[in-house]
C-alpha cells in the first residue's frame, strides 16, 4: 500500500458530498439513542413550526365574538380563545421569540461559562481564586426575583438585551462546572505528554481539552436553553416584559380571563402550557443524543 | 555549580521537591543525585510513595525542583532564579515521558494518525502532511504496530492496552528524544504482552541510542530491562542504594534492598520456597509528615544500632566501583571511608 | 447426593454470558472444578479471560447483564449439597458469608468511607448471622488480632485512616467472621507494595494451614500463584486449559499457553534469562476463533486445532489435566524447566 492511499480523506473538492455524508452520519449517531432522537424530531418540529409554519398559518388579529371559547373544529384544531381568536395560530406565531431567545441565551451563557471556566482552571492562581469567589457570591443571589426587579428598571423589549441579561445572571453555575471539568482533564496524562512535547497552550486548550468536553458543553448548552425559557415565560407571564405574541402572554391572558373558572377555556390555557412543556422535554431528550454524538468512544470513523 | 559533569547525558544533583504548605508541608524527594550516561538504562525502584515518580517528573522538567539541579547534556535546565534555562527547548524535546496508564495517556478524541502527526507538524520535523504520514508509518513500524493501516485511523479506545502503550512510545519518538523516562510503563499491561513491549523498548536503545530512566516497583521487570544498566533503590524520598543491576539483584548491601529482594515472590515454586526471609522490626511505612530521626529505615531495620542509626542520617557513599549505599552498617562492613 | 466432606465446593460445566452492545460475551465457557479443604487453588490468566466472572459467579454476585446459562454450583456441608443456582435472594445473602466469603481486589472500595470499621463489621454480621453484639465484638477483636492488626486501634478507625495492606487484612478478618468454609480472593495482593504483599501472602498461608478452609484465589501474577497455590488452573478465553499441582504447572506445563506465560515472566534472583512473549492478543469473546481458542497465538498449532476445540483430559496423573492436542510436543520444550526442578529438588536432598 502506498502512502498516498493511506492519506486521511481531507480533500474539500467534493464538499456537497461531504456535507451530505456529514448530515447522514449526524442523523445516524442521533438515532442511536431512541429517546434522544425523538427529542431531536420534536425539536425540529418546533423549529419548523415557528419559522416555516408562520407562512402557512395566518396570524389572526381580529376578535370573533361568535367563536369565544369555541371547541376544536377542523378549521380551528385547538379551539378558540376568550376573544374568539384561533389558538393554533397563536401557538405557531408565539413560539418564535421563545426559541430565538432560548438559543441566543444558550449560546451566550455557554460562551461565557466555557471561556471563563477553562481560563480559570488553566491559568489558576489569583485569577482563579478571584473568579471562584465571585461565582460563589453570585450563586447566592436569588436569580428570578432579581430578574423581576431588573425588568421593572430596564425596558427589556429587545430580545438581545434579555438574552444577555439572562446569560450574565446564569454564568456562575456553568462557570463552576466547566472549571471543575477542565481541572480534571488538565490532570490527565495526555495533557502532560502534550506539555512534554511542547505543543503550546493554544494547542492544549483547543485540541486536547475542549474536544473532550464537547458533550459536556452541549449538555450545558441545552440546560442554558431550558432555564432561559422558564425565566422568559415567567417574566412575560408576570407582565414584566412587553412582548405581545408569546406563549407566556397566552398563559397570562388565559389566567387573567379566568381560566381557572371556566372549563371551556381549557384549550386556551393548556395549549401554551403543553407547547412549553413539550419543547422543554424535546431539549432535555435531545441532550441525551448530543451526549453520545460528542463521545469519542462512539466515533468509530 | 552551573555545569554538569561531562560524563552524563542527564544528571540529577541534590534534587529536593516539597509539596503542600506550612504544617502540611512534606518533602517527597529529599536530596536525590544520580546521573545517566548516553545509551544507558537506570532503573528507579521503590514502593509507592517513595518519590520515584516525582523524581521522574523533575527529570522530565514537568515539575520544577524545590532545590537542586537537573543537567541535560552538561547544561543546567533551570537558571539559578528558577526560570527556564537558555537551552530549555532542546531539553524539553530531548527528554520525553511514557506514562503508566495506557487508558489515560492518549487523548480519546484523536485518531492515532492525529496523535502522532501533531508534534511532527507543530515542530516542523516534516514539511507537509504527506511527509508526516510517511514518518507516522515509519514510527508505527518501529514500535511494532503493523500492518499500519490497521492502526492509523483508529481511536485509542479501539486498541488494547499494550497497543496503546506502543502508540505512547511512538508519540514520544516523534520529537527524536535522547532520553525517555518510562514511569511504570509496563505495569498495567498483561503478562503475555509485557515482554514484547519491553523488548521493543530495548530495541530503541540499541537502534536509536535512546537513554532510559525506567521507573518501576517490579524488581523482576527492572532486572530484565536494566540487566546491563544500574538500579537505584529509593526509600521515603531518598536513594538508599545504587549499583549495577547484577550486583544489586544478587548481592544487595542495604538492608532495605535485602528485605525487598527477599520478600518478592518468584514465579518458580521451588525458588520462592527456598528464599531466606528478612525479618523487619516493623511493617509500618513512615509517614512523610512524621519522619523518623537519623536513618529513615531505622525503625524497621534488622541491623539497627541504637545511638548511631537513630541519630545520624547516613549519606549515599561509594563502596566500590560504581556502587553506592546509604547505610552506616553496610558501609562499614564494605570498608567505605566514613 | 453424597460427597466427601473434604470437598466443600464443586462446579460442573458452568457457562456465563453477558450481553453488550456488540453481542453476547461468552465469559465463562464450560468450567468444572472442585475445591478441597485446606488447599488453595490459583486461577491464573490475563485480564478478560473470565477469571473474575467465574469467581463472582460462584457466589452469584454477577452484574445485571450477566447470567449463568448452564451448569451447576454445589456447596457441600455435612454431606449435604446446597444448589447455589436455585437459592432465593434471601437464602443467597445468608449463604454468601457463612458458606463462602469473597474478598475483592480493591480493598478501599469495599468499605463504606463514612462508617467506622466496627460499624461495618456489625452490619455484616447482623445481615448474616445470629450473633449478639458483644459476641460479634469479641470475635472481631480476636480476628483482627489474628490478622496481625492492633484491634483497639483499627476497630474504631475509618477506612481512609488505614493503609492498603491494613485494609486488606481487615477485609480478611471480616470474611472470617462467620466461619465460611470457602474463601474466594480476587487479586489479593495486586495493588500492594512488595513488603505489604509479603505480609498478606504469609498471612494467607497461615490462614489456610490453621483454619483449613478451601481457598480459591484469582490472580494474573504467576509469582503469587507459585508462592501460595497447591493447585493451579490456567484460564484462557473463558475455559480452564490446564489444571494441576503447582509443581507440575510450573515445571512440566503441558499447555502452550501456560508454557508461554512461564516463559514471559522473569524471576528476580539469579542470572539474566531471555524472555519470550506470546505473539498476538487474547481473543474477542464476542466472536472467538473456531477450534482451540489459543490457536491463533500458538506455536504448536496444527490443522486439528483450527477446527476442533480440545477438552480437558488428564495427563501425567489423575490430578493434572490439560486441553491440548499437542501435549507431547509441548512437553519436549519444557526439558529445561524440568532440569531446573531437578536441580532444586536435588539441592533439597543434599
Amino acid at each position: 500500500m502506498t502512502t498516498q492511499a493511506l492519506m486521511p480523506k481531507t480533500g474539500i473538492r467534493y464538499w456537497p458530498g461531504r456535507v451530505l455524508r456529514g448530515i447522514g452520519r449526524f442523523l445516524k449517531l442521533m438515532s442511536r439513542n431512541k429517546t434522544g432522537f425523538a427529542g431531536f424530531l420534536i425539536f425540529i418540529f418546533f423549529v419548523l413550526m415557528t419559522t416555516v409554519g408562520t407562512l402557512f398559518v395566518p396570524e389572526v388579529t381580529k376578535a370573533d365574538i361568535n367563536a369565544i371559547y369555541a371547541p376544536p373544529t377542523w378549521e380551528h384544531p385547538l379551539g378558540n380563545d376568550s376573544q374568539g381568536k384561533d389558538i393554533l395560530s397563536q401557538i405557531v406565531h408565539g413560539g418564535r421569540d421563545i426559541l430565538q431567545m432560548a438559543l441566543l441565551t444558550g449560546i451566550i451563557s455557554t460562551f461565557i461559562g466555557v471561556s471563563l471556566g477553562s481560563l480559570s482552571a488553566l491559568i489558576g492562581g489569583g485569577f482563579d481564586a478571584f473568579l471562584s469567589m465571585l461565582a460563589d457570591i453570585w450563586l447566592t443571589i436569588p436569580r428570578f426575583p432579581l430578574l423581576a426587579v431588573l425588568a421593572t428598571l430596564v425596558k427589556l423589549d429587545n430580545m438581545i438585551y434579555l438574552a444577555l441579561l439572562l446569560s450574565v445572571l446564569s454564568w456562575a453555575g456553568l462557570y463552576r462546572s466547566i472549571r471543575a471539568q477542565v481541572f480534571s482533564i488538565k490532570e490527565r496524562d495526555y495533557i502532560e505528554a502534550a506539555t512534554a512535547l511542547d505543543l503550546g497552550m493554544w494547542h492544549i486548550i483547543f485540541s486536547e481539552v475542549l474536544p473532550n468536553m464537547l458533550s459536556y458543553i452541549a449538555i450545558s448548552f441545552t440546560f442554558g436553553m431550558t432555564s432561559a425559557i422558564y425565566a422568559q415565560v415567567g417574566l412575560v407571564f408576570l407582565g414584566l416584559v412587553p412582548l405581545t405574541r408569546n406563549w407566556g402572554v397566552m398563559i397570562n391572558l388565559a389566567w387573567t380571563q379566568g381560566a381557572i373558572f371556566f372549563k371551556d377555556s381549557i384549550y386556551f390555557i393548556m395549549a401554551p402550557v403543553t407547547a412549553i412543556a413539550l419543547f422543554q422535554l424535546s431539549i432535555v431528550w435531545m441532550s441525551r443524543s448530543l451526549e453520545e454524538i460528542f463521545n469519542p468512544r462512539l466515533r468509530t470513523g | 555549580m552551573n555545569a554538569g559533569s561531562g560524563e552524563y547525558l542527564i544528571e540529577a544533583r541534590n534534587l529536593v521537591r516539597m509539596f503542600g504548605a506550612r504544617r502540611e508541608r512534606v518533602t517527597a524527594v529529599d536530596d536525590v543525585s544520580f546521573g545517566i550516561r548516553q545509551g544507558e538504562v537506570v532503573c528507579l525502584v521503590g514502593e509507592s510513595g517513595c518519590g520515584k515518580t516525582t523524581t521522574g517528573k523533575m527529570i522530565t522538567g514537568l515539575l520544577k525542583p524545590t532545590s537542586g539541579q537537573v543537567f541535560y547534556a552538561g547544561k543546567s535546565v533551570w537558571t539559578p532564579r528558577g526560570d527556564k534555562g537558555e537551552d530549555f527547548k532542546t531539553y524539553r524535546l530531548g527528554v520525553q515521558i511514557i506514562h503508566q496508564d495506557p487508558y489515560a495517556s492518549l487523548n480519546p478524541s484523536h485518531t492515532i494518525y492525529k496523535i502522532l502527526s501533531t508534534p511532527l507538524l507543530h515542530h516542523k520535523f516534516v514539511a507537509n502532511t504527506y511527509e508526516a504520514l510517511d514518518r507516522v508509518i515509519e514510527l508505527l513500524n518501529i514500535v511494532g504496530l503493523s500492518p499500519v493501516e490497521d492502526f492509523l485511523y483508529k481511536y485509542p479506545h479501539q486498541l488494547s492496552g499494550g497497543q496503546r502503550q506502543r502508540v505512547s512510545v511512538a508519540r514520544a519518538l516523534t520529537v527524536n528524544p535522547r532520553v525517555i523516562v518510562a514511569d511504570e510503563a509496563v505495569s498495567m499491561v498483561d503478562v503475555s504482552i509485557r515482554v514484547g513491549l519491553l523488548n521493543m523498548m530495548a530495541d530503541l536503545k540499541r537502534n536509536l541510542g535512546v537513554t532510559y530512566l525506567f521507573i518501576t516497583h517490579d524488581l523482576a521487570v527492572a532486572k530484565f530491562f536494566a540487566w546491563e544498566g544500574r538500579i537505584a533503590v529509593m526509600y521515603v524520598g531518598s536513594i538508599v542504594e545504587f549499583a549495577s543491576t547484577p550486583q544489586l539483584i544478587n548481592d544487595p548491601l542495604h538492608p532495605y534492598s535485602k528485605a525487598l529482594l527477599a520478600a518478592v515472590p518468584e514465579a518458580d515454586p521451588e525458588l520462592t520456597r527456598s528464599k531466606k526471609r528478612v525479618e523487619l522490626r516493623s511493617q509500618d511505612i513512615p509517614s512523610l509528615l512524621a519522619l523518623p530521626s537519623g536513618c529513615r529505615f531505622h525503625p524497621r531495620c534488622p541491623y539497627f544500632e541504637p545511638g548511631l542509626c537513630d541519630v545520624k542520617r547516613p549519606e549515599l557513599l561509594p563502596v566500590g566501583e560504581n556502587r553506592y549505599v546509604a547505610c552506616h552498617i553496610a558501609a562499614r562492613e564494605a570498608g567505605a571511608p566514613t | 447426593m453424597e460427597k466427601q466432606s473434604s470437598v466443600p465446593l464443586t462446579v460442573e460445566d458452568l457457562w456465563v454470558e453477558y450481553q453488550i452492545e456488540r453481542g453476547v460475551v461468552k465469559a465463562v465457557r464450560g468450567v468444572s472444578l472442585s475445591l478441597v479443604k485446606g488447599e488453595s487453588l490459583a486461577l491464573i490468566g490475563e485480564s478478560g479471560c473470565g477469571k473474575t466472572t467465574l469467581g463472582v459467579a460462584l457466589i452469584r454476585l454477577l452484574v445485571q447483564a450477566a447470567r449463568i446459562t448452564r451448569g451447576e454450583i454445589t456447596y457441600w456441608r455435612d454431606n449435604k449439597g446446597i444448589d447455589v443456582l436455585s437459592l432465593k435472594e434471601r437464602e443467597l445473602r445468608r449463604f454468601r458469608w457463612r458458606e463462602c466469603a469473597m474478598v475483592f481486589q480493591s480493598a478501599l472500595n469495599a468499605f463504606n468511607p463514612v462508617l467506622r470499621i466496627w460499624d461495618q463489621i456489625l452490619d455484616t454480621s447482623k445481615a448474616h448471622g445470629g450473633m449478639s453484639t458483644s459476641q460479634v465484638r469479641e470475635r472481631a477483636m480476636q480476628l483482627l488480632e489474628y490478622v496481625q492488626l492492633d484491634p483497639k486501634r483499627v476497630i474504631d478507625a475509618y477506612p481512609h485512616e488505614l493503609s492498603g495492606g491494613m485494609r486488606q487484612r481487615v477485609l480478611l478478618a471480616m470474611s472470617l467472621l462467620l466461619d465460611p468454609q470457602v474463601l474466594i480472593l480476587d487479586e489479593p495482593t495486586t495493588a500492594l507494595d512488595i513488603l505489604t504483599q509479603r505480609t498478606i501472602i504469609d498471612l494467607l498461608r497461615r490462614l489456610k494451614e490453621e483454619i483449613g478452609f478451601a481457598m480459591l484465589f484469582i490472580s494474573h501474577d504467576l509469582a503469587t500463584a507459585a508462592e501460595l497455590a497447591d493447585r493451579v488452573a490456567t484460564m484462557y478465553a473463558g475455559s480452564i486449559v490446564e489444571l494441576g499441582p503447582v509443581d507440575d504447572i510450573f515445571y512440566r506445563p503441558a499447555h502452550p499457553y501456560t508454557l508461554g506465560l512461564i516463559r514471559a515472566v522473569p524471576t528476580v534472583t539469579g542470572e539474566f534469562e531471555a524472555l519470550v512473549s506470546i505473539p498476538g492478543a487474547p481473543p474477542d469473546l464476542v466472536d472467538p476463533p473456531p477450534g482451540c481458542k489459543f490457536h491463533p497465538r500458538c506455536p504448536y498449532v496444527t490443522e486439528q486445532c483450527r477446527v476442533e476445540e480440545p477438552q480437558l483430559k488428564t495427563h501425567y496423573s489423575e490430578t493434572h489435566s490439560v486441553a491440548c492436542f499437542n501435549v507431547q510436543r509441548v512437553q519436549q520444550d519444557t526439558l529445561d524447566l524440568q532440569e531446573r526442578y531437578a536441580k532444586y529438588a536435588g539441592g533439597k536432598a543434599s
